[in-house]
């Protein structure tokens, strides 16, 4: 396991470029994620308030 | 449209999941290091499919502008405004990850190499675009303008890939030797397709969720938005 | 085009511009006269990239304002040919004065002697392409109050062709060697701007009139 992580003395290297890719692609999904839900929620809340005056 | 989004997202994304499972264990575990370089090698199972996707989403990103300029195919556009966030998000892994194996390899974080350059320039293109519409504030008004913008600079970045080609080859004589790539073991290249899937599926997988994000918010004044769960949202 | 060069500041301002950031390297870098020699045609080739951008901001936007450049988009005239003039207007009022003055700077900068000829001519067809493509940037942003770094991050990337291929036939052009292929790289820049261009910035202009109503 140790030997795995150590990557043969380029752990450092090669970790730090899977934390930066899984940083920022990770981050565009979950940001995606969150606006989704934040617009899904108020944009439905909003029509349906604007049917029910209607 | 909103709803096909809405059914393929998950798979897509499970897809992807499984597929990034396979490759990175194929890749990170399975896969010999190379002789040369060591385990050092291992970024490029994420520094490769980052670029083919940097080229692959700018790539989709201007067809679908060209397509909303001719047609007017308002989906087309979101298609457009929904890639540049993942796309800017590829190249600059990218160029991270490049960054980080140069480092070992050349000995040095940076060198204005002229796949880098480019890579560089293509990141300041998305940029560009993403500012472009975050400056104009009308809905209408950001979608033409920045389709223009994606499809003139669609049309430069061949250009600037051969100038800087040129420009490097001017500048650097053969000094670096590139890492010479003879036909790389199927043990190695496998992860690196499954891994380039993965990729794939994640930005198809993003452009979904941002696509159905996208229409919502457009057309929020449409009747058949009040119908929709607001958990589910479907 | 007479308006342009009337207002003295439409021409000048680039032209100190050019003028004083050509001046810094020297002072930035240390006064060397090798070292100024060799890093010359970068030097100049960036400070009149940089100037021309500095220019840039106001090519549409006091038509914009005054709502001249509204009745150009409506008049019915093809809008293409229009902008084409207008674009030609602005290389006139400030590309070309900072090609007649290059020579000069080139002779603060220590550059060599053969270089000169080939200077004038990159940047002669270097600015030209630079107005056009810089035009696109500009229509784009139209209908924005203050687009100065904006404008720098929409257009720089899309220069880079030409800033290579003008500094490095003037580079060339200083160790003696053979420029046609850049020169000539850099004419079919010029001709691919030239046609291509006035078409993306008509169709900006439409998008920029409509936004501003």
């Amino acid at each position: 396991m140790l030997e795995f992580l150590d990557m043969g003395g380029y752990a450092f290297y090669v970790w730090t470029s899977y934390s930066f890719a899984l940083i920022l692609l990770g981050g565009v999904v979950l940001w995606s994620a969150l606006q989704s839900r934040k617009v899904r929620v108020s944009t439905i809340r909003r029509a349906q308030q604007r049917k029910r005056k209607s | 449209m909103y709803r096909l989004a809405g059914r393929l997202a998950p798979w897509f994304g499970g897809l992807c999941l499984l597929s990034l499972a396979v490759g990175l264990y194929l890749g990170l575990v399975v896969a010999p290091a190379d002789y040369e370089q060591g385990d050092s090698y291992r970024i490029i199972y994420i520094h490769v499919p980052a670029a083919w996707m940097s080229m692959f989403t700018y790539v989709v990103m201007a067809t679908s502008s060209a397509i909303f300029l001719i047609w007017r195919l308002k989906i087309a556009d979101v298609v457009a405004e929904a890639s540049a966030p993942i796309g800017a998000a590829f190249t600059a892994v990218a160029l991270l990850t490049g960054s980080f194996w140069g480092k070992p390899m050349w000995g040095t974080w940076w060198i204005w190499d002229a796949r880098l350059t480019s890579e560089l320039l293509l990141l300041f293109l998305y940029l560009g675009y993403m500012a472009l519409r975050g400056a104009l504030d009308t809905p209408q008004g950001s979608a033409r303008a920045a389709a223009i913008l994606a499809v003139v600079g669609v049309v430069n970045i061949p250009i600037i890939h051969f100038s800087v080609e040129w420009w490097n080859t001017l500048h650097q004589p053969a000094t670096i030797t590139k890492l010479g790539k003879p036909s790389m073991h199927i043990s190695m290249l496998r992860p690196l397709l499954l891994m380039a899937l993965a990729f794939q599926l994640l930005y198809f997988h993003n452009l979904m969720v941002r696509m159905r994000t996208l229409i919502l918010s457009r057309e929020s004044r449409a009747s058949w938005v009040a119908e929709l769960n607001v958990e589910t949202g479907n | 085009m007479k308006l342009a060069i009337r207002s003295a500041g439409q021409w000048l301002n680039p032209l100190l511009f050019f003028v004083i950031v050509v001046t810094l390297f020297p002072l930035g870098i240390g006064p060397g006269p090798n070292m100024l020699a060799t890093i010359a045609p970068g030097v100049l080739w960036v400070s009149a990239l940089l100037a021309m951008m500095l220019s840039l901001d106001a090519l549409f936007a006091n038509d914009f304002r005054d709502g001249t450049l509204e009745q150009m988009v409506l008049s019915g005239h093809p809008l293409t040919v229009m902008v084409m003039g207008k674009v030609m207007a602005h290389w006139v009022t400030s590309g070309l004065p900072l090609v007649l003055l290059s020579p000069l700077l080139g002779l603060m900068m220590q550059l060599p002697e053969g270089a000169y000829g080939i200077l004038i001519v990159s940047l002669l067809l270097g600015t030209l392409s630079l107005s056009f493509i810089g035009a696109i940037g500009a229509a784009l942003i139209v209908s924005l109050n203050q687009g100065g770094v904006l404008l720098s991050l929409l257009v720089l990337p899309l220069t880079v062709p030409v800033l290579i291929f003008g500094s490095g036939a003037v580079a060339g052009a200083g160790m003696g060697l053979e420029t046609s292929a850049h020169l000539s790289l850099l004419f079919a820049i010029v001709f691919l701007s030239v046609s291509l261009a006035p078409l993306a910035i008509a169709g900006a202009l439409r998008v920029g009139v409509a936004a501003g109503r």
